[in-house]
């Protein structure tokens, strides 16, 4: 728990030496062994492009999530306003999530796959 | 009578088959990769349907349509952010597969120097959250199962009382997923769940082409009928009538409410992706890119699903009518059966209506079984292969003792959720789903995303995060309306774990997501700042080598 703070230094080296081993044991490698790749240019290449997918899909769902959400909470009237028949824009905004959804998911897997697995099998 | 013979008989079916998969799993289980991994040979699409059976718990099937049902639009929210969630769990699937073994303690330790506590903290975490989940689910099955088979308060089945019948049914369910679990492993387990998926997903299916049927496929007139009935009118259709309530004349307790359910909005949208037993299927695949296809597959299944719920909860409101809902139970739990009892009649009469309620009630249990067993396993793997092999055995434990000490947790937490489950069976648990979202998204997220993606994250970042998120939530939860000091207004009943008497809360929302994930995140960091413990840099970029390439995964 937290209390291994109190553990003393002595103690704490001996159980960090303990954990490597336990580590290589489990693993069969020392740690750090794949750290080279990194400061290859085709896995930097890899990580900009990951993070840049990565947060742009993020932002977008999210801040479309919680724009939904701040209209059911605080635009109720507008919510109200019908669209067809009995479908209004609360039902409308609501399945446009479920679509926003599939779609967020279609271009991150065609992306991933065109723009990363290339190179994350170069690299492997 | 005969209705409840057929529940009995489909309930025995399901518990048949799903018995031989878990003894030819059993035959076919050999070391821990077979046993918390199934052997990463499921492919991406079979995955795929397991991750939704793992995810689609009653709680959503029954649960969603039930307040729906019975208070309209709101009960949509719950669908849409229980789908939302599943991008943040697709954009980390494949860096998680890909840096883990088993557990997500794996991918936590990864990159530390102290493995110990952060191993034990990823253990707490992943058994806690499972054991709230765990028991809402089972309380659940409990009144659900003796409703299915007819059994209402005071009357006898089988020369059994209603509570008792529950009892039993939660001990027999208990016993069944400890099985499950103990006997047939991930193997078993997963095709327990892609047998409930394909169950869960034509029984709603069969469901809601019978009720949009009804309506001459015409949607607008099963809302409007809907509305019609619940006698709110268009309002039914609209968000407000149980989340973020505005109460005229109170602006406080008006913020309140609306801050109640952005917090509940939050907890959904990021607790799916640090949900153990959904984490702990991304590595039953071959490799990074299958993790991937599988969370596709599941969107898309668990997205189609739940687009099904709303037409579900309407037409239960428009062809069952509230009264007969709440006179069945008031919580809505039963008004899917009652919808396809109601439909089934139409369709063929007493016997139709037997036959599809027994269907429907034969789906709600598998679901139920499945999910339990999901978390199960989740909670004894990481006892098992974190604390258990690399706390107490430091990394050192042959394979098969550590699937032998599996199998002994898995009887273990299933007999812990079986006495929980049995002595909370009369209080309304069903808070704890939505808790138990608060708590992946408080404990495990912070600790996940800083660890793939935050270059100073250390061993006492994770520990402070995982506690911290863990604790904070459930101080909230202690503290809050839900566990004491809500009353009906019109009648003065407690709303709450505690009698009206007993009123000890402080914190005015039901949902602690908005505070503990914050602090969540701030224990992590403060955590990393105050341990004076310097990141390794060089397992820093071992671990994004891994994740974002694949390289060295099992």
């Amino acid at each position: 728990m937290v209390g291994d703070s109190k553990v003393s230094g002595s103690e704490r080296d001996e159980r960090d030496e303990r954990d490597e081993q336990g580590e290589r044991s489990e693993r069969g490698a020392p740690p750090g062994q794949y750290a080279p790749i990194a400061g290859y240019e085709a896995f930097r290449l890899l990580r900009r492009r990951y993070r840049r997918v990565a947060a742009v899909v993020g932002v977008v769902f999210l801040g479309w999530y919680f724009a939904y959400v701040g209209l059911a909470a605080f635009a109720r009237e507008f919510m109200a306003r019908p669209v067809a028949g009995h479908v209004n824009v609360a039902l409308l905004l609501g399945a446009l999530q479920f679509v926003s959804t599939f779609v967020l998911a279609g271009v991150y897997v065609a992306y991933a796959r065109r723009r990363l697995d290339p190179l994350a099998g170069e690299l492997r | 009578m005969t209705g409840s013979a057929l529940v009995f008989g489909l309930f025995l079916a399901f518990i048949v088959t799903t018995l031989g998969i878990t003894v030819w799993a059993r035959a076919n289980t050999r070391g821990a990769d077979d046993f918390y991994a199934g052997g990463r040979t499921f492919s991406g699409p079979q995955n795929g349907i397991a991750l939704a059976g793992d995810y689609m718990s009653a709680a959503s099937f029954l649960g969603i349509a039930g307040i729906i049902a019975l208070s309209g639009y709101d009960g949509f929210l719950y669908s849409i952010g229980f789908l939302v969630a599943w991008l943040l769990a697709l954009l980390l699937a494949e860096l998680m597969r890909n840096a883990g073994r088993f557990t997500m303690g794996d991918v936590l330790s990864r990159r530390v120097r102290r493995q110990a506590p952060v191993r034990r903290a990823a253990a707490v975490s992943t058994v806690t959250v499972s054991v709230f989940y765990l028991l809402a689910q089972m309380v659940g099955a409990g009144a659900l199962v003796s409703l299915l088979l007819g059994i209402h308060r005071g009357e006898r089945f089988l020369g059994m009382s209603a509570d008792a019948a529950e009892t039993v049914t939660i001990v027999v369910v208990g016993t069944l997923m400890i099985f499950y679990v103990a006997y047939g492993g991930m193997k078993g387990t997963t095709w327990v769940q892609i047998i409930k998926s394909a169950l869960l997903t034509a029984g709603a299916v069969v469901l809601t082409a019978l009720v949009l049927g009804r309506f001459g496929f015409d949607v607008s007139a099963v809302l409007g009928s809907a509305a019609d009935a619940s006698g709110k009118d268009e309002a039914f259709l609209r968000p407000g009538l149980r989340y973020g309530q505005d109460v005229p004349g109170d602006a406080y307790q008006t913020i309140v409410n609306k801050l109640d359910f952005i917090s509940l909005a939050l907890a959904l949208v990021l607790g799916a992706a640090g949900l153990p037993h959904i984490v702990n299927r991304f590595f039953t695949v071959p490799d990074g890119p299958a993790a991937r296809r599988s969370v596709s597959w599941s969107i898309g299944l668990v997205g189609v699903f739940y687009l099904m719920t709303p037409l579900l909860g309407f037409g239960a409101a428009a062809l069952v009518g509230r009264d007969e809902i709440v006179a069945q139970d008031p919580s809505g739990n039963t008004a899917v059966p009652q919808l396809a009892h109601a439909a089934g009649e139409q369709l063929g009469g007493h016997i139709g209506g037997d036959i599809l309620l027994a269907f429907v009630g034969a789906v709600a249990f598998a679901t139920i079984l499945a999910v339990v067993s999901g978390l199960v396993l989740a909670s004894s793997t990481s006892l098992a292969h974190d604390y258990f092999g690399q706390v107490l055995m430091l990394g050192r434990p042959r394979e098969s003792q550590e699937v032998a000490v599996a199998r002994f947790a898995a009887f273990l937490v299933g007999a812990l959720a079986i006495v929980l489950a049995v002595v909370a069976r009369n209080l309304n648990v069903a808070f704890l789903v939505a808790l138990a979202f608060s708590m992946a998204a408080a404990a495990n997220l912070p600790a996940i995303l800083l660890s793939l993606f935050w270059r100073r994250f250390n061993s006492a970042g994770v520990v402070a995060g995982i506690y911290g998120g863990l604790s904070s939530s459930l101080v909230l939860v202690l503290f809050s309306p839900v566990v004491s000091g809500k009353t009906d207004p019109a009648t003065g009943e407690s709303l709450s774990l505690f009698p009206a008497t007993i009123d000890f809360h402080l914190f005015p929302l039901e949902n602690p997501g908005i505070v503990a994930i914050p602090v969540g995140f701030a224990c992590a960091v403060a955590g990393t700042l105050l341990g004076r413990e310097k990141a390794d840099r060089e397992r820093y970029d071992d671990l994004s080598v891994r994740a974002l390439t694949g390289a060295g995964a099992p």
